[in-house]
């Protein structure tokens, strides 16, 4: 994209937005190779995340200096281990806007969902005292789930409601892809115990009006669940600020390792919930017949620890942290702004989502009329174009959209608009390969 | 040619927009032997449903398939391919049926390189599709309506359910 303007200031804080991004895309070794015989062009951010340097040096070197572990041994490798992952903690915390007790540690986003499912299972049966019964669910209680949910933060409920005998109740999106504010009145009431929602939509890229979730759900004693996967790596969050009792999200998304996810609770709400996966490293003291467990976050910690993966993610939080949020924020806006408008230029080619770069994210999907996506993702990768092409484990969304599945495109701090112009001149391609009408 | 010309040979793109066996047919009024399958593809949400009706052989031998029709939502290969299977085993045998069946599952494992002469032979139109297993996320797709098939077949061999 090429702006001509008369103001000298502004020429030159572009140029430096060009060499800044430049340097950026140089940390990450990956975006350097070449698919079927083109450069690389990676428009798959949302599914995963390529690893800058730093993050790939962060893992390593723990394994060749540090690794040892943690929470347990008195030597000297295992006290700087454990201080490593700790530390890790307290950055990750930082990042998102919560205290380091409040971050547990799960193998990926969706573990930390089901860590929340199964924990008011056990607090359901009895599990956990009286603390834990603010989590106890009855028949008829509803669990309040959007319709725009990833499988994982919809799946657990159901499987929760099926095994406690509270229902679920879909909060409607609307035809643009985004939360019905409006229906959270009626959809949210007394019977209402946990609502779950995604900060952004991992199919049409829109942003959740929180507060209104928040709002409501606390106005009748419900506990809000927020899937923070998409928001994360893209947007500055902070937790304590959204004042969810509940939020996931995953490392590999926000240029971390795979391996390592995080469940972020409210102090109290973690004191209160009992454990899920028990076992070594959760527990005070065991008998034959009992146990008592350490305080949060550790009692959600069984067994041996992601440790290398948690001080990758540090990495990767740092990292982001380096570049500024904002910055990567407004960066991607315009990505999202120049994919619109050059999709919108592709005739037979239709948006599922917001089509202006406004409360969205750069996660774009869309549908090729009479073109299957996996044939529109074929065309691209022949192209060293890579999209996600299915449902993208979203499947209710886009039966509420109209299609069984899609096309995404989705963009990442080092993406350029270079890329993207390549992506939509191979887009452009795709009718016509299968023989169809291109104007 | 191309990784994608390999992929799409022209075979596969005409049947996938001019598709045979497409929409269920109702089985005829007294046929004994119907089977249906729906099957579907979880990584990308495609579906097919797919009907066979069965005729005892006139010489007491393999049964024969008298229709096969089929619905579903699908990329061009799963749609080609079923497309395809429709003009190979209508009006013959089961036998018949389960060996191309074997044949084109040989095929979708050999990583894009032709089967033996004589078997090749066997698979008419569907030996076009040697370059589908080039490409892994795409061999489902291509198995998909064979899958319903020999669900449907056999579903229709131990008789209607009530």
């Amino acid at each position: 994209m090429t702006t001509t303007t008369a103001n000298p200031d502004v020429a030159t804080s572009a140029r430096e937005r060009a060499a800044e991004l430049a340097r950026v895309r140089a940390d990450f070794p990956l975006l350097t190779r070449q698919v079927n015989g083109h450069d690389l062009v990676y428009l798959d951010w949302g599914a995963t995340s390529q690893k800058p340097e730093c993050v790939i040096d962060a893992e390593q070197d723990f394994y060749l200096t540090a690794n040892a572990a943690v929470h347990r041994g008195a030597h000297t490798l295992a006290a700087e281990a454990t201080e490593l992952f700790e530390d890790a903690r307290r950055v990750v915390a930082d990042f998102v806007g919560a205290d380091d007790d409040e971050i547990v540690w799960t193998s990926n986003a969706t573990a930390a969902i089901n860590l929340v499912a199964y924990a008011m299972s056990n607090a359901t049966a009895g599990r956990g005292g009286v603390a834990a019964q603010r989590f106890a669910l009855a028949s008829g209680d509803e669990i309040v789930v959007s319709e725009l949910e990833h499988h994982a933060n919809l799946v657990p409920w159901q499987e929760l409601a099926a095994r406690t005998g509270a229902v679920i109740r879909p909060l409607p999106a609307t035809d643009e892809g985004r939360l019905d504010v409006g229906a959270l009145e009626t959809v949210v009431g007394e019977r209402t115990r946990l609502v779950a929602v995604t900060h952004a939509s991992n199919v049409t890229g829109a942003v959740t009006d929180v507060a209104a979730v928040v709002d409501r759900a606390h106005a009748v004693g419900a506990l809000v669940v927020l899937d923070a996967c998409q928001s994360v790596p893209h947007l500055g969050v902070d937790l304590h600020a959204l004042d969810v009792d509940f939020a996931a999200f995953s490392g590999h998304k926000m240029l971390g390792p795979t391996g390592i996810g995080v469940l972020y609770g409210r102090r109290a709400l973690l004191e209160a919930l009992p454990p899920v996966t028990t076992g070594g490293s959760m527990v005070e003291v065991v008998t034959m017949t009992e146990a008592t467990y350490l305080p949060p976050p550790q009692r959600f910690e069984a067994g041996t620890q992601m440790v290398a993966q948690t001080v990758g993610l540090r990495a990767a939080a740092q990292f982001l942290s380096d570049l500024g949020m904002d910055a990567v924020a407004a960066h991607e806006q315009e990505l999202t702004a120049h994919l619109l408008a050059g999709i919108a230029q592709v005739p037979h080619v239709r948006v599922l989502g917001p089509t202006q770069a406004v409360d969205r994210l750069g996660v774009v999907a869309f549908e090729v009329d009479g073109v299957h996506p996996h044939d529109v993702g074929q065309v691209l990768d022949a192209a060293g174009v890579a999209v996600r092409v299915g449902h993208h484990c979203a499947q209710p969304i886009h039966r509420r959209l109209g299609v069984a599945s899609s096309t995404r495109a989705s963009v990442g701090v080092a993406t350029t608009t270079a890329e993207l112009d390549v992506f939509l001149d191979a887009l452009a391609g795709v009718r016509a390969y299968f023989g169809l009408a291109t104007s | 040619m191309s990784g994608l010309e390999q992929l799409y040979q022209q075979v596969i793109l005409d049947h996938a927009r001019e598709r045979h066996g497409e929409g269920l047919l109702d089985a005829d009024p007294g046929a004994a032997m119907v089977g249906e399958s729906f099957q579907v593809n979880p990584t990308c949400g495609d579906e097919v449903r797919l009907r066979v009706q069965l005729a005892d052989a006139p010489d007491g031998g393999s049964p024969v398939i008298e229709h096969v029709s089929w619905d579903g939502v699908g990329c061009s290969i799963s749609r080609a391919s079923l497309s395809v299977l429709t003009d190979l085993v209508e009006k013959g045998s089961v036998r018949d049926a389960d060996a191309l069946s074997e044949t084109f599952r040989a095929l979708m494992s050999n990583r894009g390189a032709p089967l033996p002469l004589e078997q090749e032979e066997t698979l008419g139109d569907a030996a076009v599709f040697v370059g589908v297993a080039r490409f892994p996320a795409r061999i489902k797709c291509a198995l998909l309506g064979w899958m319903a098939l020999r669900d449907a077949v056999a579903k229709a061999l131990t008789g209607p359910t009530a």
